[in-house]
């Protein structure tokens, strides 16, 4: 059952990899507000008046 | 600091092109499911084509709705959510289209592959090793185009349907390499590193995750943007998006063996998968009140809003499998619902229910705002809720009432202690009025897509697509950076970080040192009555796999009464040390194959894969005569017993491969025909069919440890 360790070695890293990436989410300030990107998304930054023209970016 | 408002395009082009994919693919892998379930209620519709068959079909309906339906929608609605989300268009549009582009040509090679009956007959990762291979370049390529759009967001704040996306890529990527793990034998077929208990543990390591990070995180993802947005307020609340998002990452990696309850998995390793299962429920459930719950005070909406509705079946159907997935993994309740359709039942609220109901949903809500029109027709769309809605329920249901019909059947003793049901097939006759309904729920569901097709035709034709739409948002704010000095002085600065960081690497280097020295310690047998197969049932295990048997046949008798007194001993795992890869299987459809060998005469298996109803009247097996009359190829051979020595130590002898195996091979074929003639059946030239190898091979099956004095 060896491969139950590499298994279990393999989630560890990923696991601790996101243990890494939660405490650079909440020492960043990720996390300081946790209301306003909910209503952020609903807003669209779209140029309204530009709507429907083909230009490249 | 003064704040610089930038003006960008958003690519919509790409997410068009990801959706027309996902529409034409869902009902691609609909049609197959139907045809499949049509199958199995008539069997003549297999036409004795092998193309056609259903061991063969199977595998192309679960990747055609997996990784074509599904994973054209995740990339849709990632391209679309996450180009807003950053407020930045994609990194690259050349990646965006190689991404788009490499990954429909990974899924036309799937779709002419697997009815070839080239796979690796691992559950939901069939395909051979080069497409393998183009996975992870696609896969990379997709990485590169998502991390790159984060890097040079304007938005500092990565919202939580991000980190959903970003834990898909990472985890996906892992599964992917690891389940892939494989040595090629020729172009198109290769033998897992891994045999029998661990090839099986990795397998479902895999095919669990694969549930969890390819459909169950990146619609998670997709939900927390599309439903606020569809509703047109912030989700319930924002803090418990972030908690059901850390938790569900944290617990979802470890409940794989809950898929392996009862097999010949070390009993602490079930245990581990049955407590991290049973935890689930609590992330999933956090998620899913928090979706529905997002729609408090909008409910009068739902009534009028189609889009809604299809969003709120999809989180509801979440709720449904996400609570079902955690008792099913109780063992109790496993020895009840595991082999039987109950599990089909079960992964159907999930991929109909949930990934198609929220497709749909997101399709709806997508399509007639890249194209600046209104959907064609509501009252189409409506009818498309309810024929969808209806299909999930009239699937559902006869599968859970079949399923658990069956185990009981399976299980029932009577009272002076025999099987009620000795005969397997009685218990597969009894529920094929079942099958019969789930083909009517299949079909109810793929109408309903199909009226879609029409309205979203409808749609795009009177709009006009804006390719490039025109958005602005002020420059990101980076954070003052670090003064000077070398690039370890921020880890260093930071001893937790530092501390783990170290610790993931040595655990890198342990596991890179030991594992080696643990598998061949592990090739030893530790049955001594347990030998390699001969090349002749070697050739037949291939042919086995080539067929897809382990669709319907499990090759795992668990130590239950009810199993050993109809299939005999229960299964062992040092039987299994050269099954490469292990066909343990996960459903039976038919009987268990594991102590097959010697119960039947050669003749009878030769009659029964020419006609099955033949040998067991009113059987639902199809059959299986082009076995009988094509020629057993032996080109690849020599570089099997090659893969399988040196690189498997199987205990092959040197230069074995030269000579001696083919006339090993010729020598066992010429008994198999022998018998075959003694019993009355005359064929031409029958020592060179595949039928021979097959026989070979089945007879094999479960008769080692039989040889224990």
């Amino acid at each position: 059952m060896g491969v139950i360790f590499l298994l279990i070695a393999l989630s560890l890293i990923v696991a601790i990899g996101f243990l890494i990436a939660f405490f650079w989410a909440v020492r960043s300030g990720q996390y300081d507000d946790s209301y306003t990107p909910s209503v952020r998304i609903l807003f669209d930054d779209t140029r309204p008046k530009e709507n429907g023209s083909q230009d490249t970016p | 600091m003064t704040q610089q408002v930038e003006q960008f395009h958003y690519d919509n082009d790409i997410v068009r092109k990801f959706a027309y994919a996902t529409v034409a693919f869902g009902i691609i892998g609909m049609l197959v499911g139907i045809w499949i379930a049509l199958e199995l209620v008539f069997p003549e519709l297999n036409f004795d084509i092998a193309w056609l068959s259903f061991g063969r079909l199977r595998p192309l309906h679960t990747n055609a709705v997996i990784f074509a339906f599904v994973g054209n929608g995740i990339f849709m609605g990632v391209y679309y959510s996450l180009q807003r989300l950053l407020k930045a268009r994609m990194f690259s549009d050349v990646l965006s289209n190689i991404h788009f582009w490499g990954w429909q040509l990974i899924i036309i090679a799937a779709v002419i592959t697997l009815p070839l009956g080239y796979t690796s007959s691992a559950e939901y990762g069939e395909l051979e090793w080069p497409i393998d291979i183009a996975i992870t370049v696609v896969w990379v390529i997709f990485g590169i185009n998502m991390f790159g759009t984060i890097i040079k967001r304007r938005e500092t704040h990565l919202y939580v349907a991000i980190w959903f996306y970003i834990a898909t890529w990472i985890t996906v990527a892992l599964l992917h390499i690891v389940k892939s793990l494989e040595v090629p034998v020729s172009f198109l077929y290769s033998y897992p590193v891994f045999a029998g208990v661990q090839d099986a543990l990795v397998q479902w390591w895999y095919g669990h995750n694969a549930v969890a990070f390819f459909l169950t995180t990146p619609y998670l993802g997709l939900m927390y943007y599309f439903l606020p947005k569809a509703a047109n307020r912030p989700v319930f609340s924002y803090k418990l998006s972030i908690v059901h998002f850390w938790a569900l990452i944290f617990i979802y990696i470890w409940a794989g063996p809950h898929h392996l309850l009862y097999t010949s998995l070390p009993d602490w390793a079930q245990s581990l998968g049955v407590v991290f299962s049973l935890m689930l429920i609590a992330p999933s459930w956090g998620g899913m009140l928090n979706g529905l719950l997002t729609l408090r005070g909008a409910w009068d909406r739902v009534r009028e809003d189609p889009i809604l509705k299809f969003m709120v079946v999809a989180v509801t159907a979440y709720g449904m499998s996400t609570f079902e997935g955690p008792m099913m993994a109780i063992k109790w309740v496993n020895a009840i619902t595991h082999y039987t359709d109950w599990t089909i039942a079960h992964v159907h609220v999930g991929a109909l229910g949930w990934n198609g109901m929220l497709t749909f949903g997101v399709v709806y809500w997508l399509i007639p705002r890249i194209f600046n029109t209104k959907l064609y027709s509501v009252k189409l769309a409506n009818l498309h809720f309810w024929l969808g809605t209806m299909g999930i329920v009239f699937y559902a249901v006869p599968l859970y009432w079949g399923g658990i019909t069956q185990q009981l059947m399976w299980k029932q003793f009577s009272p002076d202690g025999f099987l009620v049901y000795g005969n397997f097939l009685e218990t597969v006759t009894q529920i094929i009025p079942m099958y019969a309904m789930r083909v009517v729920g299949g079909t109810l569901f793929f109408t309903g897509a199909c009226l879609m097709v029409y309205n979203l035709w409808k749609t795009v034709r009177a709009g006009k697509l804006i390719a490039n739409e025109p958005a602005e948002a002020p420059a990101r704010v980076k954070e003052v950076a670090h003064e000077g000095g070398h690039w370890h002085r921020w880890i260093e600065r930071r001893p937790i970080q530092m501390l783990i960081a170290s610790l993931v690497l040595v655990a890198i280097g342990g596991a890179v040192e030991i594992f080696p020295m643990m598998m061949i310690e592990e090739n030893v047998p530790k049955i001594a009555t347990v030998t390699p197969y001969t090349p002749l049932e070697l050739q037949g295990r291939d042919l086995y796999i080539r067929e897809g048997c382990v669709g319907c046949h499990s090759q795992m008798i668990r130590p239950f009464r009810s199993e050993t007194e109809r299939y005999g001993e229960y299964s062992k795992s040092g039987e299994f040390i050269y099954d490469r890869p292990f066909l343990w299987g996960s459903k039976r459809t038919g009987p268990d194959l594991h102590r097959i060998g010697g119960k039947y005469p050669d003749s009878w298996h030769y009659h029964h894969m020419l006609d099955p109803t033949s040998m067991s009247p009113g059987s639902i097996m199809p059959t299986y005569s082009w076995m009988l009359k094509d020629d057993l190829d032996n080109s690849s051979l020599k570089a099997k017993i090659r893969v399988l020595r040196d690189y498997f130590d199987t205990p092959y002898a040197e230069g074995y491969e030269d000579a001696d195996a083919l006339r090993d091979l010729e020598a066992q074929a010429k008994e198999v025909a022998d018998r075959l003639k003694g019993d009355g059946i005359e064929q031409e030239n029958l020592e060179t069919k595949e039928i021979v190898a097959l026989i070979a091979y089945l007879q094999r099956l479960g008769t080692d440890i039989s040889k224990i004095e």
